[in-house]
């Protein structure tokens, strides 16, 4: 069928696909895959979790190319448009409550079971019997020092450079959204552009800092409930901001390729929201995990 | 082909199996792969439970081993809940809340393919792990560390199928979000949608809030193991509690979340049967979200016995008693519907009427469990095991039944055998009872949960309770046979309506409802709405 005009009257229904039974298997794979070189096999895992990234990467690719040439033939009406827009709010309303069980777990940890090895509350027998004289602090690996004693990342240092680099990448991108609608396609990929880079720029720095904290200061993962938690807040963060630096990336191709127009670039919008979700999770990051 | 892409050009030609089953984007499809595949986790599950009851039939150690036993219960657990009953709601979901609302599809319809086809890709590895060394998991389903972390090798396979499971329930609740905010028919207000569309709604914003802690607090179980960390290990200053905490915050919710559709449900059952408008639309709808609101902050009342401070135990103990003012409103209203009304009980009439009775009583009890000096007594007893099958048995699983009676004309373009299906409800209804009223003495008596032996004091009601068991289970193949014989188009034909006293858009279409419906806007008439326009 050529390209015929969307009809805003009449409901839209795509055919079918086989990309999610592609992507089912692909994520059965993956996981299957985490799963048993966790219990150290080896011989089964690497091989099913290989092939999971393959078919993940194979339905990604091909289950977006379906969904933009769709889009760029103009088979999509403005209802499609609401239900992506809905769709992308509410995938990231799970992620912010993803992100808010490891906050819950760092608040829990520094407000009631420190102060209570600490003999706090209800915590006394704890403390009587079991580790006596156990003095509660934050940052704490626990009344066993587990994974030793560690060293802290200060936060008027790399972090705040981070923060200012997070600031201004959302405000680049603002500038390219501006752009974008004001059909400056050439101002549009520069500042696209450099928030790309400057997404890359904080996953450089954050890489440099975990290696000085394993290297240089003792702090791990396993540094107690402190390494814990600051390594799972800002790793799940770190692994947020690059999707969504390669999502970024994808939308600067896509814009070079001239996909959107100054009224339906839903693609660069959701990208856009999810950049901003991840920089307020920083911010929250860095004022809780590295300030406070 | 890419390009074919249009919204009604498959009206007349039939899709290919594979097309239709494996790659399909119809809701009406998806629904019914959703309801099957509950149906076959619902035997699963119960033939779990019968290897529990047949053990626990008489004192000692008979058929299983403890570790095995330790198994079936955790197992049997998560295959109901995130294999049966959710599944089943979101079935009905997919079936209906398109129909109801006058759209087209689900907003989303190839994600909807996506969020059904991850399932059994995810019971696959759950159910997996009973063959591996070590077994499946036997440390019960809330997965509590520091005895999840003890398992054998099928730890991370649970933790990864439980995320698989959480993935499908996201994406499923998003298309339900989308669908009725943006795909309702020009004239359906929010407040004129049926109330199963609203117990969905809320339902589907209670999914998107939690199954993501649920996600972070199984990662934290499965860094606690392999990765060194400490969130769990109170050496490295984390707590135990605090993954109690985290997962009851999900957990709470979680019990709503299989309760609030089927209470919208019988809301659109008894109006039917009883032919009265239901009494108090808007309250109804407001207890609704009132109950979900309060599942954010009762959760704790799960742990009474883990050594709160009193401030925390008094909190969740008054917030959880708050909950039966809505669930007052609920089960008020629904008599009301019912006062006056011409009656008939047909088999979803009648399900939906057990509901009512023997939720309330699964309601009371927890109502007892609230209580923290009673919760003292009752805390992980046989007592917590009788109130909460009674509301998710007799209560969700019930509303199910109901559901599927309500709507298999509508389905399938025929009625069901009314007698077998009444000889189903009377035997359901008793052996049901038989099987779990015992277990509330059970508990008083002090009857722990969760193990496979017990005192010779508690032998003839746990002798009751297994008969009952076996005799529920043995009933339901009742339930499947007459599903088989509707779907395979054995008996009369069904009308339009169905059913005498239903209104609502969904009994303006053909029975069996065409592949596609309502790809143009229906026009909305107030006088065939469920509840006509109660704004005015």
């Amino acid at each position: 069928m050529a390209n015929h005009a969307p009809d805003q009257n009449i409901y839209y229904v795509p055919h079918g696909s086989k990309w999610p039974l592609v992507g089912s298997i692909g994520l059965f794979l993956l996981v299957g895959g985490f799963a048993n070189l966790m219990n150290g096999n080896r011989t089964l895992g690497l091989p099913m979790t290989l092939a999971g990234v393959a078919i993940m990467l194979v339905m990604l690719y091909g289950w977006f190319g379906n969904v933009i040439t769709e889009s760029v033939r103009g088979f999509y009406n403005r209802q499609v448009g609401t239900s992506f827009r809905m769709g992308m709010i509410w995938f990231i309303f799970s992620e912010v409550m993803f992100f808010a069980a490891f906050f819950g777990a760092l608040f829990y940890a520094r407000m009631l079971s420190v102060p209570w090895l600490g003999g706090e509350g209800d915590g006394v027998a704890t403390n009587a019997f079991l580790w006596q004289g156990f003095e509660p602090a934050w940052p704490s690996n626990g009344p066993q020092s587990i994974g030793g004693e560690f060293g802290l990342i200060p936060a008027w240092s790399v972090p705040l450079l981070n923060t200012l680099i997070l600031l201004t990448s959302g405000v680049t991108l603002t500038i390219a959204h501006h752009a974008l609608k004001a059909g400056n396609r050439a101002q549009l990929l520069i500042w696209l552009g450099v928030t790309v880079l400057l997404g890359c720029v904080f996953l450089f720095y954050q890489a440099e800092e975990y290696i000085h904290a394993y290297r240089d200061l003792n702090l791990t993962l396993g540094s107690g409930v402190y390494g814990s938690t600051f390594f799972m807040l800002t790793g799940f963060h770190g692994l947020h901001v690059t999707l969504g630096t390669i999502m970024l990336a994808v939308i600067w191709f896509r814009c070079l390729k001239g996909h959107f127009t100054k009224d339906d670039h839903f693609g660069f919008e959701a990208v856009a929201w999810y950049w901003h979700f991840v920089d307020v999770v920083w911010l929250a990051l860095f004022l809780f995990v590295y300030v406070l | 082909m890419a390009t074919h892409a249009a919204h009604h050009d498959d009206h007349d030609h039939k899709p290919g199996f594979v097309d239709r089953w494996f790659f399909g984007t119809n809701h009406k499809d998806i629904g019914t792969l959703y309801l099957l595949f509950s149906l076959l986790m619902f035997f699963i599950g119960g033939s779990m439970a019968l290897i529990i009851r047949a053990e626990l039939f008489i004192p000692g150690m008979q058929i299983v081993n403890p570790e095995f036993f330790n198994q079936m219960t955790t197992v049997h657990a998560l295959v109901m809940i995130f294999g049966a009953v959710m599944p089943a709601f979101v079935g009905l979901g997919n079936w209906m809340i398109p129909l109801m609302i006058g759209a087209p599809d689900m907003a989303l319809p190839r994600m909807n393919n996506w969020s059904f086809w991850i399932l059994p890709f995810a019971f696959l590895m759950l159910l997996s792990t009973l063959f591996m060394d070590g077994g499946g998991p036997a440390g019960g389903w809330t997965l509590y560390p520091p005895l999840s972390l003890q398992g054998g090798n099928s730890m991370p396979f649970v933790i990864f199928a439980i995320h698989m499971m959480g993935i499908s329930s996201i994406m499923g609740a998003i298309n339900i979000i989308a669908t009725i905010l943006n795909l309702r028919a020009p004239g359906m207000d929010l407040l004129k949608m049926p109330v199963f569309v609203w117990t969905w709604l809320i339902t589907a914003f209670l999914l998107i809030a939690v199954m993501p802690v649920l996600a972070g607090a199984v990662t934290m179980l499965l860094t606690d193991k392999f990765f060194l960390t400490s969130f769990f290990n109170a050496a490295g200053g984390g707590d135990p509690v605090m993954y109690q905490h985290i997962f009851w915050f999900f957990g709470h919710p979680e019990v709503y979340i299989m309760i609030l559709p089927a209470f919208g449900v019988v809301s659109e059952i008894i109006p039917t049967f009883a032919r009265k408008p239901l009494f108090g639309y808007q309250a109804m709808v407001y207890a609704t979200a009132s109950i979900a609101f309060l599942s954010f902050i009762v959760w704790a009342h799960h742990m009474f016995t883990v050594g709160m401070p009193l401030g925390g135990e008094l909190f969740f103990m008054y917030a959880t008693m708050l909950i039966a003012i809505p669930t007052g409103v609920k089960v008020f209203n629904w008599v009301s519907t019912m006062w006056k009304g011409s009656m008939t009980f047909e088999t979803p009439m009648l399900f939906a009427l057990g509901f009512v009775v023997m939720f309330t009583i699964g309601g009371f009890s927890g109502l007892m469990l609230a209580i923290v000096p009673a919760d003292f007594q009752y805390h992980d007893t046989y007592f917590v095991v009788a109130h909460f099958h009674y509301v998710l048995v007799t209560g969700a699983v019930f509303s199910i039944m109901a559901a599927a009676y309500y709507w298999l004309p509508k389905w399938t373009g025929v009625m069901y055998s009314e007698t077998l299906g009444k000889w189903h409800f009377w035997l359901s209804t008793f052996f049901v009872n038989l099987l779990f009223f015992p277990q509330h003495f059970l508990g008083l008596a002090g009857m722990p949960r969760r193990i496979p032996d017990y005192n010779i004091a508690f032998s003839d009601f746990n002798m009751w309770s297994s008969i009952g068991g076996f005799g529920f289970g043995l009933s339901q193949l009742l339930f499947a046979w007459i599903v088989i014989k509707s779907a395979r188009g054995h008996g009369p034909r069904a009308t339009a309506q169905v059913w005498e006293g239903a209104k609502g858009l969904e009994w303006t279409v053909p029975s069996p409802a065409p592949h596609h419906t309502f790809t143009t806007p229906p026009v909305i008439d107030d006088r065939v709405l469920a509840h006509g326009d109660v704004t005015h």
